[in-house]
């Protein structure tokens, strides 16, 4: 598997794009981290950056290089390899190289300027959202018929989970004020993997304090060990389950 | 070798494979004939999976094709036209094919006379229709395979080429091996078919050895003994074939 892999990310490395991307996360972050005098705050500019940058590249990305590795994928498949291992294989490739790029571009300025908890939090939550994006992608260019329809899913399930589902809560929660909202608030939050890693990092952050009972009680889950794992875990559901519509759709898909 | 059994498939209206039976055996060179759309490449594509059908059932050595893989190892398949990753150059894709299969021996002939090995840094995507032609002939056959599937090889190959393709298949026969081939150029099949089977809205009209062929029509010529048998078995819709085929 990992023989094709290494195919994969070579020409991945090749057309520069990861390169490109690697470059503006590091001169992004280096400058957030330059501009402001206390390093917690620009991790929180940095965090809103992520949330935005991370999803669209790796939801936009994957979906092109799914496209233009399709002759690629044809060729593997006439050779004894099972379709399970081509899927996979692509997804190790692209996942591995985002998630590098990433780790490169904002891991490095965040290791020199701000080594702590938060800081790792936000490596983090960045490589899980790569990968859940990742899968997603895969998930729309195994489904769609065509690269042209491929980028429009991708880009719409981005607006969804970028912009449209903060509306969408904000809409219950505005319209069942007068009730406890806590724990729908969190069930809510799980179902936007964005959502999660955000509310998951704020709590660790100091600006939690000034969120009011909520936000205490959040503190409490989200600061804990349980948090951790609980959001751990929901980011794995977050991709394995689109990864594993995707290979089950691929298996049965003609060429 | 390989059992087709009552395979369907159907794209939206188009009814590609219409109830094919068949049963494919070492030695055999079967030349699968028949119009455009006739359902030839999609029957072969259903063989090497990359196709799934409706309904109906695919053994290779009695073993259900969508349970393994591992079958594919035993068939060089020379596509119709051959989409290869672009940005790679011709020796990387050759080392890229012999590094992710476990054999060791190869059958590189046909890379040698096609003179592959003098442009080894041309990129995929700069290559002609023959060149490109020519890198699939030299990839079918590279691991020397039991079985063949070449659909329409010769289509865009010069005529040196040509046969020195030709050469190879009628090589590869003689080693009693199993070749599926489509074309529509007849005179090419001439020498080389021992059965064929003709295909027509995803059917099987007819499916004869060349002996039963020639006696049936009293023709000695594959193209004649094709016409005679559209000519006096089929409908009239295949009138517009039967001119090409002569």
């Amino acid at each position: 598997m990992f023989k094709i892999s290494k195919y994969v990310l070579y020409d991945i490395l090749r057309n520069k794009v990861v390169i490109a991307y690697t470059a503006f996360l590091f001169i992004v972050s280096m400058s957030l981290f330059q501009m402001e005098e206390n390093t917690s705050k620009a991790v929180l500019s940095l965090l809103n950056i992520v949330l935005i940058v991370v999803p669209l590249v790796s939801l936009v990305f994957s979906t092109i290089h799914w496209y233009n590795s399709y002759e690629f994928i044809e060729l593997m498949l006439t050779q004894p390899i099972s379709r399970k291992k081509v899927i996979s294989s692509e997804y190790t490739g692209i996942s591995s190289s985002l998630v590098m790029a990433f780790l490169i571009g904002v891991g490095v300025p965040v290791l020199i300027y701000n080594f702590d908890s938060t800081g790792m939090g936000l490596l983090l939550i960045g490589s899980m959202l790569t990968l859940v994006f990742t899968s997603i992608a895969f998930l729309a260019s195994v489904r769609s018929k065509d690269k042209a329809r491929a980028i429009g899913a991708a880009l719409l399930l981005w607006f969804y989970f970028a912009l449209i589902y903060d509306g969408l809560v904000l809409t219950v929660l505005f319209a069942f004020s007068d009730y406890p909202m806590e724990k729908v608030t969190l069930l809510l939050s799980s179902l936007n993997p964005i959502d999660l890693g955000r509310i998951y990092l704020m709590l660790q952050m100091d600006v939690s304090a000034l969120m009011g009972y909520t936000g205490a009680t959040y503190k409490d889950f989200f600061g804990s060990s349980v948090g951790l794992f609980y959001t751990l875990g929901i980011m794995v559901i977050w991709i394995v389950v689109p990864l594993l519509i995707a290979v089950r759709s691929f298996n049965k898909k003609d060429l | 070798m390989i059992r087709i059994e009552n395979i369907n498939k159907r794209f939206k209206k188009l009814h590609a494979l219409n109830g094919i039976n068949a049963h494919f055996n070492k030695g055999q060179v079967i030349s699968l004939i028949g119009p455009n759309g006739s359902g030839k490449t999609t029957l072969i594509k259903s063989i090497l999976g990359l196709v799934k059908p409706d309904s109906g059932q695919i053994f290779f050595n009695n073993e259900l094709i969508s349970e393994h893989v591992e079958y594919r190892k035993n068939i060089g398949y020379m596509p119709q036209i051959g989409r290869y990753p672009d940005n790679m150059k011709i020796g990387q894709l050759f080392k890229m094919i012999k590094n992710i299969r476990p054999e060791k021996e190869w059958d590189e002939e046909l890379y040698f006379r096609f003179k592959l090995d003098t442009i080894p840094d041309k990129s995929m995507k700069a290559l002609s229709g023959g060149t490109r032609q020519k890198v699939s002939a030299a990839l079918a056959f590279l691991f020397n395979p039991e079985v063949l599937i070449l659909d329409e090889p010769t289509a865009g190959l010069d005529p040196l080429s040509s046969e020195v393709l030709k050469d190879k298949i009628l090589a590869e026969k003689e080693k009693g091996k199993l070749i599926l081939i489509t074309s529509h150029v007849l005179s090419d099949l001439e020498d080389l078919t021992t059965d064929v089977m003709y295909l027509q809205d995803g059917k099987i009209i007819f499916a004869k050895t060349m002996t039963e062929l020639r006696a049936e029509t009293g023709e000695e010529k594959l193209g004649k003994a094709i016409a005679w048998m559209m000519k006096h078995g089929l409908q009239k819709q295949e009138v517009s074939y039967l001119k090409i085929a002569r």
